[in-house]
């Protein structure tokens, strides 16, 4: 798309699971009535003094052990100053030069490849309140939101497509909500998106252009990709691109100018002195790798090295969720790889989309293990399970067992029964028995089919086989 | 006749005599918390107080007066400056900024010392934002000198001793982030301590310079000034910067005897303009020590002509950042904007509000003092882009050099003793035209803030126009315990 060397970076502003801010005792959730989650501290009031919130500071530090990056063990917060009617103190608490994580990396999958993209650091800081703007009757302020712990994850400008950016956000998203630390939502804003984009001629170094405001998955890839030819476009006339940074306008599909390089923020960052500086313990680090799960890209190597195949193993993998039921599913089928591949992802995973919104499982695992079993040992039928399946995926049972006894579905495997259903076939179909003695094995299919027929597809397939191999000669 | 030669047997009695004559019924606390409100009201012209509390002082007495328990600090009555948090109070900062606006809580000190017993009585006058050394930059007049009316009574927590000095309080709160408390206290003849940083919650102490703010007391006696600051020190969880270190008993070992105590008489106080009767009450505090059976020995502390330049960078730059909160937005006064009205009946459309730029412009035009401005802009300037370095990266380098001065010659002595201020109470205008002048006046106390060690100041002697000298005696970080030891046997030879 462009005959040039493009460079992106993106900062993602996380917003963290805790149950309260990341300076006062305030809950930290959503949808309460305007301004009610607020207290001195939050609102800015004179006297109020912040108080750091240790579970915020764990949550970094998972996510800086995730990354490989370098905890900052003597790290301390410093003060953004600027005006805003929505950041009550006239400043925000954030981490400038010791940000508690710094120098990780995440690899990136997609059709470009492979790729390793490097993080720069990443910082705790509190999260400003929300205005909304009227037409012409001023804006109106929630500080419900304001002092929430955010993250900041800035990467190394090491993506070159907005495929690469959108896999790396979606890798971002998938890590943190690994980790439990943030739900991910891009759209309720709980994930925030900015871009860093330069295109230059080959050799030469460009100008990165900030967009903000990419508040979808596919915003982002498409802000991107306008960007890119937007500067290509001046670059090809022979112009010079200037800083500047942009607002993406999703309804226009096009950016507009924020502001420009001139009218540029001075935050005139300096040291919290309301804060003593925050030492990482060896304490604090061991319960964070005490409480950090298998990582995605570890267990994903883990389900390959069990006989899953690559790319299911990645379907496996996208949620942490996923993983925890097919493991409980493959217990269930003796530890048989693709039989609990097929399982999770053909009938869970299917129904989860179908019914679950996508969001959740309509069978449990274990009723999900159980049917597999059922399937495994001869019980039922392949069809006869997916109908249970189906059965239980609509009506919300989870007792498969019962609904085979319900509709019949057991196959059958007594012998006898089988041997006079099938003497009787072979009586009424002389021709083709003569036709088969005669060489033509294809037709042991047809007799297969008879007996099903007879039986009403309950006739256990095993067994069946057997005893028309013996009755046949 | 000065405000302070009228004799008020209550709050002339030293804080045991006053608990004694409590308890056998001698004074009635409801009677007397009346009375001191009638006598700020007859000396209003001190301009010491810009609210009485009144109702919630009768209230907490009465409370007082019925509840069984032996509240530690029955007797005190406490004025408090007009910066430190009270609930459903005024918290005006001795600013139009704030105008109208009502704390929603109450600070750390002032719950601790309620819970003791301790009876508010009014909210004093300041410089604006503390930002000053004689209360001439309060956007509501200043305090006068109960001494001598035509002098001012030291800042910025001159409206504190203003108090006490003329016996409207026994004791009071200041603040200090310069010298705040004990300038204002040599300056009204009253003991005043700024405490070890971190020793006494800043939760609902409305910031200046964090780094350096500390709440501080007032008092007639020692005793009654190591009580209240007992009872307020100590760690806070709602104070990060609030140290954890035990708070040892204070008030109880004044008496301890003083032999063997190195005392240390820094060259670089004695240096510069120092009026001679200022001078010579430290020598005489010296030889009094010696007397007493301490060592006095000359010490340095060399980084000490730094100590202004250094505050005046970094007070100013966390200043700058400390009041961007008040900008006409969520409380206080707002200017560049139409009042709201309520709506309007016939579908009339109201006019466009202007942008919010010019709303917080207008309304810190207006809400601030010329002083107040000026650290705003000193302050935003020393932390700019392409300047931060040169000041405000310098100045916290310099200030580790000051910290280290003293933790060097700790290390040699027990206490410091050098002058509070250079001079006695100076009059009305004449350090207002230069700014320089006036925070000079800190040259003495500054070096301790920016060190973060205690310091108190004692009164001492009196000057040839009978203003009080006070001498400052400064220790290792929390040792207030020594500082008001020491303090203390002074003040028994002092007059
Ligand atoms: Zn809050």
């Amino acid at each position: 798309m462009s005959d040039y060397a493009v460079t992106i970076g993106l900062e993602v502003h996380a917003q963290l699971l805790t149950n309260t801010k990341m300076f006062c005792g305030c809950k930290a959730s959503y949808g309460a009535a305007h301004n009610s989650l607020t207290c001195p501290v939050c609102m800015g009031l004179p006297g109020a003094l912040p108080m750091p919130n240790r579970r915020a500071i764990e949550m970094a530090v998972k996510v800086g052990l995730a990354t490989g990056s370098t905890i900052t063990r003597a790290t301390k917060f410093d003060r953004k100053n600027y005006f805003y009617p929505d950041l009550p103190k006239g400043y925000q608490i954030s981490q400038f030069d010791k940000p508690i994580c710094a120098g990780g990396s995440m690899e990136i999958r997609g059709l470009f490849g492979v790729k390793r993209v490097g993080i720069t650091r990443i910082h705790l800081e509190e999260d400003a309140g929300k205005s909304q703007h009227g037409d012409d009757d001023g804006t109106l302020i929630d500080l419900n939101r304001c002092g929430v712990p955010l993250i900041e994850i800035v990467s190394e400008p090491d993506m070159s497509s907005p495929e690469e950016a959108y896999a790396y956000l979606m890798e971002i998203r998938r890590l943190v909500r690994w980790l439990e630390v943030c739900d991910g939502n891009l759209e309720e804003g709980s994930l925030r998106c900015d871009a860093n984009i330069s295109v230059a001629p080959e050799g030469e170094r460009g100008v990165p252009v900030e967009i903000k405001n990419l508040n979808s998955f596919h915003g982002v890839e498409k802000a991107i990709r306008y960007e890119i030819e937007r500067q290509s476009e001046v670059v090809r006339n022979g112009g010079k691109i200037s800083r500047m940074t942009l607002l993406w306008d999703s309804d226009k599909g096009e950016t507009r100018v924020m502001r420009t390089k001139e009218a540029a923020h001075d935050y005139r960052y300096f040291p919290e002195p309301d804060l003593v500086e925050l030492s990482i313990s060896d304490q604090m680090m061991a319960e964070a790798h005490e409480a950090s799960p298998e990582y995605p890209w570890v267990r994903r190597e883990r389900y390959v090295g069990i006989g899953v195949k690559p790319d299911d193993a990645d379907v496996l993998t996208a949620e942490k969720e996923f993983g925890e039921y097919f493991e409980e599913v493959f217990a269930g089928c003796n530890n048989e790889a693709p039989r609990a591949v097929r399982w999770v992802i053909g009938e869970a995973l299917r129904w989860r989309k179908e019914l679950g919104g996508g969001e959740r499982f309509v069978v449990s695992a274990y009723a999900t293990a159980e049917v597999a079993g059922l399937e495994a040992s001869g019980k039922i039928s392949g069809l006869a399970a997916k109908t249970v399946y189906e059965e239980m995926a609509r009506t919300g049972r989870s007792d498969p067992a019962m609904i085979v006894k319900e509709k019949g579905l057991e196959q059958v495997s007594d012998t006898g029964a089988l041997e006079a259903v099938i003497t009787k076939i072979i009586e009424d179909n002389p021709k083709e028995v003569e036709r088969y003695r005669g060489g033509d094995m294809k037709l042991k299919g047809f007799f297969v089919g008879q007996v099903m027929k007879a039986m009403g597809g309950k006739a256990d397939p095993k067994a069946t086989g057997e005893i028309l191999g013996r009755l046949l000669g | 006749m000065s405000e302070r030669a009228q004799i008020d047997n209550f709050t002339e009695l030293g804080l045991v005599e006053r608990r004694e004559a409590l308890a056998v019924g001698k004074f009635d606390l409801v009677k007397e918390v009346r009375r001191l409100s009638a006598k700020i009201e007859a000396k209003s012209v001190l301009n010491a107080f810009l609210e009485t509390t009144d109702e919630l002082a009768v209230e907490c007495t009465s409370k007082l007066a019925h509840s069984e328990e032996a509240f530690p600090l029955r007797g005190v009555v406490l004025a408090v400056k007009d910066n430190i948090a009270l609930k459903d109070h005024q918290l005006t900062c001795a600013s139009k900024i704030l105008d109208g606006y009502k704390s929603l809580f109450t600070s750390t000190a002032l719950q601790r010392l309620s819970d003791a017993g301790v009876v508010i009585i009014g909210k004093t006058n300041l410089d604006e934002f503390a930002m000053g050394s004689s209360t001439e930059h309060s956007a509501f007049g200043p305090s006068l000198n109960p001494f001598d009316n035509s002098r001012v009574p030291g800042g910025s927590s001159g409206g504190s001793a203003a108090a006490v000095a003329a016996g409207l309080a026994t004791a009071s709160l200041g603040s200090e982030t310069g010298g705040s408390v004990r300038q204002p206290a040599a300056f009204c003849g009253l003991v005043g301590i700024k405490p070890t940083y971190g020793r006494i919650s800043r939760y609902g102490l409305v910031a200046f310079g964090s780094s350096l703010d500390q709440i501080g007391v007032m008092a007639r006696t020692t005793y009654e000034c190591a009580k209240v600051f007992e009872t307020m020190a100590g760690h806070d969880p709602l104070d990060n910067t609030s140290s954890p270190v035990p708070v040892p008993d204070c008030a109880g070992n004044l008496d301890r005897p003083l032999k063997g105590l190195r005392v240390g008489l820094p060259r670089e106080y004695r240096e510069g303009t120092i009026q001679p009767e200022v001078a010579n009450s430290v020598e005489r505090a010296a030889k009094v020590l010696k007397e007493m059976g301490a060592t006095i020995t000359e010490c340095s502390l060399p980084h000490t002509k730094y100590a202004i330049p250094v505050y005046y960078i970094l007070a100013p730059a966390e200043a700058s950042s400390n009041l961007a909160r008040y900008d006409g937005v969520r409380y206080g006064l707002r200017r560049g904007t139409p009042p709201p009205t309520p709506p309007a009946s016939g579908g009339e459309v109201a006019p466009p509000l202007p942008p919010i730029e010019d709303i917080i412009r207008a309304s810190r035009q207006a809400g601030f003092g010329a002083e107040v401005k000026r650290r705003i802009m000193l302050g935003t300037y020393v932390l700019s882009s392409g300047y931060y370095d040169a000041y405000y990266l310098k100045a916290q380098k310099v200030r580790r050099l000051i910290r280290q001065d003293f933790l060097n010659v700790f290390d040699d002595f027990d206490l410091l003793l050098t002058p509070t201020t250079p001079t006695t109470a100076f009059k009305f205008g004449e350090k207002t035209a230069d700014p320089i002048a006036m925070y000079l006046s800190d040259i003495f106390t500054a070096p301790a803030n920016l060190a973060g060690v205690p310091a108190i100041s004692v009164p001492f002697g009196f000057d040839d126009k009978g203003l009080p000298i006070g001498i400052q005696l400064m220790a290792a970080d929390f040792r207030e315990d020594l500082l008001f030891q020491v303090a203390h046997q002074l003040e028994g030879v002092a007059q």
